[in-house]
């Protein structure tokens, strides 16, 4: 049953996906080539174009995911396995601890918790970089590459760009080059 | 009862007004939120915001999602969470959608792969750069460094599932804290308190 699949699958990833939707996509990946639902080549074009929308970067994904998965049906379920979780947790925090983040052991967790959110992105970067040909064997294709990237990066943090803009610029680079 | 529907109705197009704008991250909503439910619809107070803020950004899930529905909460119980939520989900579901026909319509066409080639690196940019952010949040001491290239070990290398990572790296850091406490020691525990959206 592959609504149940979708909703199970996105349930989980909505459970433990802390600090925000960079960090979440990782967790995606895994779960998309581990199910074959798709390639992580493809997932890049997903995060593209979930970058590119308006909303969570995630929700994005769950919705895109289960579209190409299971068309409209597919999509309801991966987006209500994603927040359904959030729902539960943010009712359950808001009716009984609404200072539970004040509470040293849950910041003694979250001590431990969020270098590892750090360490999903930068496994992340990784493993996308590999699958987009960033990272391997030295050509002109893959120079031209890094040279988006490096671009792409300084732009992102010395002058603040806007993500959008950045896939936008990208995406007409792309055209001119490669096409 | 017909009083209560109207109220979780218009909380609901509340929501699906802000839902559009939540473009770029959740923290971008946050201004909007104050203006339409503090300032115009006066539903909740100022005060209330840093609250929301506060448990929004640590819950799992999307900061917009998760701080609508904690809202939706406060004015109007859990029908009206519902309201909040679904009201800030249906725009952008909608609109992902769209763009998801689109995508499937057009990716063999040569143009829209090299695009797509060129969006690549693009792709990789950005998820640097939220590790950029979150960075100095996160890791503050060399035992957070440690467990943050632990983690990139883990996946890479021993394909250990993010689940058993994270609830790990939970209960270490409990263990960490309460051992360094009892030695007499003591844990700066939280770097700045926000997080990427």
């Amino acid at each position: 049953m592959i609504l149940l699949e979708l909703f199970k699958t996105f349930f989980i990833i909505g459970l433990i996906s802390f600090g925000g939707g960079y960090a979440t996509i990782p967790i995606i990946e895994i779960e998309v080539t581990a199910h074959q639902w798709m390639t992580t080549q493809e997932f890049t074009d997903i995060i593209a174009i979930a970058g590119m929308s308006p909303g969570p970067i995630a929700t994005n994904c769950a919705v895109f995911v289960g579209y190409q998965t299971a068309g409209f049906a597919g999509a309801v379920a991966s987006t209500l396995g994603v927040v359904l979780p959030s729902l539960i947790i943010i009712l359950v925090i808001a009716a009984f601890f609404t200072k539970a983040n004040k509470n040293p052991v849950v910041q003694s967790a979250f001590y431990g918790l969020r270098p590892i959110v750090v360490g999903l992105i930068v496994y992340a970067a990784i493993k996308f970089a590999v699958s987009n040909q960033l990272i391997g064997p030295v050509s002109l294709n893959s120079i031209s590459l890094l040279g988006i990237f490096s671009l792409s990066l300084l732009a992102l943090i010395k002058f603040r760009a806007h993500p959008a803009l950045i896939i936008i610029f990208s995406g007409i680079a792309g055209v001119a080059l490669y096409s | 009862m017909k009083k209560n529907w109207k109220l979780l109705m218009e909380i609901f197009f509340t929501f699906l007004k802000i839902g559009p704008i939540t473009f770029g991250g959740g923290y971008a909503m946050i201004p909007v939120i104050e203006r339409e439910v503090v300032n115009k619809k006066k539903w909740i107070q100022m005060e209330d915001i840093t609250d929301v803020l506060a448990l929004a950004g640590s819950a799992p899930g999307a900061m917009a999602i998760n701080s609508a529905t904690f809202v939706g909460y406060r004015i109007a119980g859990i029908s009206g969470a519902l309201a909040a939520m679904l009201g800030v989900l249906l725009p952008t579901f909608l609109i992902v959608i769209a763009l998801s026909i689109f995508y499937l319509h057009f990716k063999d066409n040569p143009k829209v792969e090299a695009a797509f080639h060129g969006i690549g690196p693009a792709v990789v940019a950005l998820i640097c750069l939220a590790a950029y952010k979150i960075a100095p949040t996160a890791i503050i001491d060399k035992t957070t460094l440690v467990i943050a290239g632990l983690t990139v070990v883990f996946l890479l290398f021993l394909h250990i599932h993010p689940v058993i990572i994270i609830f790990s790296g939970m209960l270490v850091g409990i263990c960490l804290v309460k051992i360094r406490t009892r030695l007499g020691g003591h844990t700066r525990i939280d770097g700045h308190k926000k997080e990427v959206g």
